[in-house]
């Protein structure tokens, strides 16, 4: 079996194959090990996370100091630090694009760089694909709208301006080295991982304990945040300054797994996992936006969305007395859906 | 009763009633009476709460413009013992619980005054240190000090006090005592853990930093 070491200096993504084929001696396959270098960083990056293991795709995003150092053209430089400067700090739009009182690294931790956070180069890599929330093949532009339009609660800029440009070529240069298609499922810590089912059915009651007890500290007791000298520290969890009914972490499993690999803030993978699914029940039990694909009636608009979506959140169920987003109110904005938000078709 | 006697019987009551919720609610915190039980405190931390920064010794840090509820909690820490620090043990000693959140919020009410920063730093000691204060590294899951204690590292809350314009040996020991596990009154370890991450050169370069920046909203230029 040939085992050789990629040039550790820049290129930093490997590929942990499965190399069963060589056996046979027929496919003359060469497989990269991680360097000690790059499993030091990974471990660092996701503290009291799984390590990869073999057949995980193993990507470790670039740094700005290595764009500063880069051959990249100086227009070029100056459009992916946009898009991190829009990323970090997405709140320069507020009432523009965003009408809560998130960032984009809200949820994606280490300005989208950081495995089990929802790591933002898979998307610049797999798209566009087809994307069951909206039955269509979206890029990734449109993915980006979707979490304007969700999790900020927002109006996406339009297709095409400056800030899409920005955000879209920040989050592609992240993706340096990756192959094009890669597939999604091999990449460690893509996404939010699903934890495993929790041991006991997630109780509202233990999570609201566990919430006043580990969460409350930054998010308040009634889940409203920080806002400190006009500027947010501590992002709501819920209310109108938090995501919407479309969000993909108002379904309780991503919010679970996000809570188990990120919080509270500086201590990943401390919380059980029993802990993370409870607290995310009680979070996500809590009142938030109208979800902008709503038709008018919160039941139907379960049920429409229900197989790709809805099943996995807690909106249009009854849960301690209370039927939930059951309600017109879209938040801090006067409309409910972004025009960005319409179906495409090839037929 | 005639009408007039009416209103001012229920005026009356209504001064009674104030009077007695200000003496019996011991969360309003007087400054006024703060200076006056503060006078203890002036030996080391300053008339003006500026403090002082004692390189090799034991610093005293500033307490111009903190929070008065951090403040507050810090010398009842001390007192009780959850802080250690054998100066400030002695010394809060001589407050009575009352006097506490006086004083507290006494200094919290005095401006932040500017440090006269004696330490030539290198561009490469403060360009770590505004990267982990405002930026954070990721890579050893450092996360930015500004992501709890607030926009430009001037506070959030009662709980993340400002840590810009603060004297770097205090801060420094500080981050040393929570690294040695000799400081633990921070909530649910916060600060513990981020500190355990931290090289000893982190540790000088956002100090240094820190050390250099305004330590109140008003002295930041726009």
């Amino acid at each position: 079996m040939t085992i050789f070491r990629l040039p550790a200096t820049k290129v930093r993504h490997y590929l942990l194959a499965t190399l069963t084929g060589i056996l046979t001696g027929v496919i003359p396959l060469a497989q990269a090990e991680l360097s000690e270098e790059s499993r030091r960083i990974l471990a660092n990056m996701a503290p009291g996370a799984p390590a990869p293991v073999e057949g995980d795709f193993v990507h470790i995003p670039p740094t700005l100091d290595e764009l500063q150092a880069s051959a990249l053209h100086p227009e070029l430089k100056k459009v992916i630090l946009r898009g991190h400067d829009i990323f970090t700090n997405t709140q320069q739009y507020r009432g523009q694009y965003v009408y809560n009182e998130l960032n984009c690294d809200s949820c994606h931790l280490g300005a989208g760089r950081l495995p089990f956070s929802g790591p933002v180069w898979p998307a610049a890599v797999t798209l566009p694909d087809y994307r069951p929330k909206n039955d269509h093949v979206n890029n990734l532009e449109e993915r980006i709208a979707g979490c304007f339009s969700y999790s900020m609660n927002g109006q996406p800029p339009a297709y095409g301006s400056d800030e899409m440009l920005a955000l879209s070529s920040y989050i592609q240069w992240l993706a340096k080295g990756v192959p094009m298609y890669q597939p999604g499922a091999s990449m460690y810590g893509r996404g939010y991982p699903r934890l495993a089912d929790a041991a006991e059915q997630p109780d509202y009651h233990r999570g609201e304990s566990i919430y006043q007890d580990r969460c409350s500290v930054c998010h308040g007791d009634d889940g409203a945040g920080l806002n400190t000298r006009g500027k947010v520290v501590f992002p709501a969890l819920w209310g109108d300054e938090s995501y919407n009914w479309g969000a993909g972490i108002s379904r309780v499993f991503t919010l679970a797994s996000f809570i188990r690999h990120n919080m509270p803030l500086g201590q990943p993978n401390t919380l059980s996992e029993q802990e993370a699914w409870d607290v995310a029940y009680y979070v996500n039990a809590q009142e938030r936006p109208q979800d902008p694909r709503y038709t008018g009636d919160v039941r139907e608009t379960r049920e429409r969305y229900g197989e790709t979506f809805h099943k996995h959140s807690l909106y249009g169920l009854e849960v301690e007395g209370r039927l939930l987003g059951d309600h017109d109110n879209a938040g801090n904005k006067d409309f409910l859906k972004p025009e960005a938000l319409r179906s495409r078709s090839f037929d | 009763m005639s009408k007039r006697q009416t209103g001012l019987a229920i005026l009356g009551a209504c001064l009674l009633a104030c009077s007695i919720g200000l003496a019996a609610d011991p969360g309003v915190a007087d400054p006024v009476q703060g200076q006056a039980a503060a006078a203890v405190c002036a030996s080391c931390h300053q008339a003006d709460g500026s403090g002082m920064n004692i390189p090799g010794a034991e610093s005293w840090p500033r307490l111009a413009g903190l929070d008065a509820t951090y403040l507050a909690k810090q010398i009842e820490d001390f007192k009780s013992g959850q802080r250690s620090s054998p100066t400030m043990q002695a010394f809060a000693q001589m407050l009575t619980d009352e006097q506490i959140p006086h004083v507290a919020a006494w200094f919290a009410s005095l401006p932040a005054p500017s440090l006269s920063s004696a330490e030539p730093y290198s561009p490469e000691l403060l360009e770590r240190g505004r990267l982990l204060a405002t930026e954070g590294d990721w890579d050893n899951y450092l996360v930015p000090c500004s992501s709890c204690h607030g926009p430009d590292n001037l506070g959030a809350g009662s709980v993340f006090p400002a840590i810009a314009g603060q004297h770097p040996a205090y801060i420094r020991d500080q981050l040393l005592n929570w690294q040695q596990g000799s400081r633990q009154n921070d909530p649910q370890q916060l600060m513990a853990t981020v500190a355990a991450r931290m090289s000893a050169d982190d540790i000088q370069a956002v100090a240094a930093w820190l050390s250099t920046q305004p330590g109140t909203p008003e002295q930041k230029p726009e």
